[in-house]
């Protein structure tokens, strides 16, 4: 049984049904990526899959328990990178991490995070200074700074230079390697090695090897 | 939990559009013939047949519109709110309509009794407007009613919005007990001179049969009004769903698939 | 109970640092109050006949001021659904804004309260009520008005939107807060009123939370 998994999932958006009969599964140390034009339903399904929206039918399970049994519970596995950063402007970007890794359990070391998406040197900037590329590095250092199992990234590329996406792609190697687990949505490509593709495009809900 | 099960087992049958519009327009006709037929016997009874009273005059005849129309807004609100809590815990689509619905007519009920209470309060208190008890409970109300149906409208999506305003209504709900409570012991503080007390002797039958009969036709009315409006509702939303098949259906090819995926997953 | 003072004290860091939050409500406040002498004259007599109503209302709308940024910003930012995916429930992270904005407007307004009672010639009777009503009944208009800010997140129209939801609710706690001063000042026992006033924060207090929490649970499901 995989670890995590959603059976038969049926989503509407108001009148308009986003996604029907959607199943997925993901085992420790792998990778699913979603795919699909605009509006298929990639934001959506994270946005499920993190327990922010309930499915209208079908279930997502965590160690085949339902997550809307325990939803602090899963939250406690999960980190989400939405569109938005949530980068104050007026705190330090050290301490906007640190607010986010004390919420949990589990607060690693904040410095080491910042290297590892090369923002160690804004430390002590205050969020607005920074740009759209560089809030995006802040706030996926805040997901290395308390570890999670399952990273829900909801396009992690944006405003991502080359050199920002290398290391991304770089940390989520090592953080599959280690026994976790990625869900992202992409529009670029993004090197993940054997990651899983989930096609959310015109309903053809293929599921297969990149 | 039994209880939750159990309410979604009686909900469940008239959660579907369809069934639920049929049984509507079965019963509409008959709504609508009730509420004819009582408020003619109604205003008979209560402008002809009926003799003034003694104290009042003929200024008693206000009270057959506004003690009805009092009664529907506390009516009107206790059924929204009812409506609201089904709504959010069965997830019951036709209920938040049916919320939705209510509210704009127990809005209008309750300036109605506000409206006759005042044209009846100035030949009685020889004032348009006293800070009574009961008076400023019920603009309170209209307030609650105007706060609900503002909220209900201010999302670009409509389901929002009916969630947002079932929990007002519920919130709101909890509080008309503590605010009529609040009233009643801030007016007693500050009693106005000049009321006269309404509860005299006690009603006479030829009262009382106008009076009843008034209620049955704004009860009757309601439900006209609110089926009608809950059509209304659901034909909005096949619109909606129309364009919004527009912007995402992209090839005809698609939208059949999107038609077909709707209909089983009903 | 890391969580709710890390919550806070966020909070408490972001309004010193992005501004004068608290000194606007507290200069709403005033200059609300000071409107009345050029309204109504400045005899003291008719001042201080109506100083508890003035004051009480002036409190009330300027809390309700800083309402609609409760979590509008945090809404705006993304910070609210990554505070809703916290290990946490929400009720508590709730409870928390709600605490910091009781740190920031209502405990301000408490402390211009005496200024105002002076400008206002309160009778000294009604003074010691006064400050003790706003302080028991200001924590229930954050509270009540917490459920008004959830409501309106992503709505169209947000501030009047709110005033209209949440100033009916407030009225009990006016009345209750008024009539308290008011019987102080002519002598009158005035521990029921308090009671019901503790009352109503007792009852807000669990209630609130979580209707704001359910609120801002339906808002992110967008």
């Amino acid at each position: 049984m995989a670890l995590f998994s959603g059976e038969n999932i049926l989503c509407f958006r108001g009148e308009r049904t986003v996604f029907a009969d959607l199943s997925f599964r993901i085992q420790l140390g792998e990778a699913l990526v979603l795919r699909g034009p605009n509006g298929s339903g990639k934001s959506t399904l994270l946005r499920l899959m993190a327990g922010l929206l309930k499915p209208h039918d079908g279930t997502i399970t965590w160690d085949g328990e339902n997550i809307s049994d325990d939803p602090e519970g899963h939250n406690a596995h999960l980190h989400y990178v939405g569109h938005a950063d949530a980068v104050k402007p007026v705190l330090s970007v050290h301490e906007n991490i640190v607010f986010w890794a004390n919420l949990r359990a589990n607060a690693g070391p904040i410095e080491a995070a910042l290297d590892a998406f090369g923002i160690g040197y804004l430390t002590d900037v205050p969020g607005r200074f920074l740009s759209a590329g560089q809030k995006r590095r802040v706030n996926l250092a805040r997901i290395l700074a308390s570890p999670a199992e399952l990273w829900l990234l909801d396009e992690p590329t944006t405003a991502l230079d080359a050199e920002a996406i290398s290391d991304l792609e770089r940390e989520i190697a090592t953080h599959r390697a280690s026994g976790g687990m990625v869900i992202a949505s992409t529009h670029t490509e993004i090197g993940l090695k054997d990651a899983r593709i989930l096609n959310l495009d015109d309903f053809r809900l293929t599921e297969d090897a990149a | 939990m039994y209880l939750y099960k159990f309410g979604k087992m009686i909900f469940h049958k008239y959660a579907n559009p369809t069934r639920f519009l049929k049984l509507a327009s079965t019963i509409q006709p008959w709504a609508a013939a009730a509420t004819i037929g009582f408020l003619l016997a109604g205003l008979y009874f209560a402008l002809l047949s009926s003799p003034g009273d003694y104290q009042q005059g003929e200024t008693v005849r206000i009270m057959y519109i506004h003690v009805p129309a009092a009664w529907m807004a506390m009516f009107c609100y206790t059924a929204m709110a009812a409506a609201a809590a089904v709504g959010l815990i069965w997830k019951h689509p036709v209920a938040e309509l049916a919320a939705r619905a209510t509210a704009p007519i127990g809005a209008c009920f309750t300036f109605l009794a506000l409206f006759t209470g005042s044209l009846w309060g100035k030949p009685m208190w020889g004032t348009w407007w006293v800070w009574d008890a009961r008076l400023t409970s019920v603009l309170i109300l209209f307030f609650l009613y105007l706060g609900y149906m503002a909220l209900s409208n201010a999302f670009d999506d409509p389901a929002r919005g009916s969630k947002a305003s079932s929990i007002l209504a519920l919130v709101g709900f909890v509080n008309v007990p503590i605010i009529k409570f609040s009233v009643d012991w801030w007016n007693t503080l500050h009693q106005p001179a000049s009321v006269i007390k309404m509860d005299g002797p006690a009603i006479h039958a030829s009262m009382l049969i106008p009076l009843i009969l008034m209620a049955f036709a704004f009860k009757a009315f309601y439900i006209w009004v609110m089926l009608m409006r809950i059509r209304g509702e659901i034909n909005e939303g096949k619109i909606r769903a129309l364009r919004l098949r527009q912007v995402h259906g992209g090839p005809p090819s698609r939208t059949t698939i999107l038609e077909k995926t709707t209909e089983g997953a009903r | 109970m890391n969580t709710f003072i890390s919550i806070v004290r966020r909070d408490l860091q972001l309004a010193m640092r992005q501004g004068m939050d608290s000194v606007m409500v507290v200069a709403f406040f005033i200059l609300a109050v000071m409107l009345f002498p050029f309204g109504v004259g400045p005899e003291a007599n008719i001042l201080a006949r109506i100083a508890a109503g003035v004051i009480w209302v002036a409190a009330l709308l300027s809390s309700m001021l800083s309402l609609e940024r409760l979590f509008q910003i945090d809404y705006e930012d993304g910070s609210l659904e990554l505070l809703a995916l916290q290990p946490c429930a929400l009720e508590i992270t709730v409870m928390a804004k709600i605490t910091a904005h009781w740190l920031t407007t209502g405990l301000p307004l408490l402390i211009a309260t005496p200024l105002l009672a002076v400008f206002m010639s309160l009778p000294s009777d009604g003074f010691w009520a006064l400050l003790f009503t706003l302080a028991i009944g200001t924590p229930s208009l954050s509270l009540i008005g917490a459920i008004g800010a959830a409501l309106i997140l992503g709505s169209r129209r947000g501030g009047v939107l709110l005033s209209l939801l949440v100033l009916p609710l407030y009225i009990p706690v006016l009345i209750f807060g008024v009539s308290a001063v008011d019987g102080a000042i002519s002598g009158l026992p005035i521990k029921a009123h308090l009671l019901i006033m503790a009352g109503l924060l007792v009852a807000a207090l669990p209630l609130c939370p979580w209707a704001g929490a359910g609120a801002i649970k339906q808002a992110l499901e967008t």
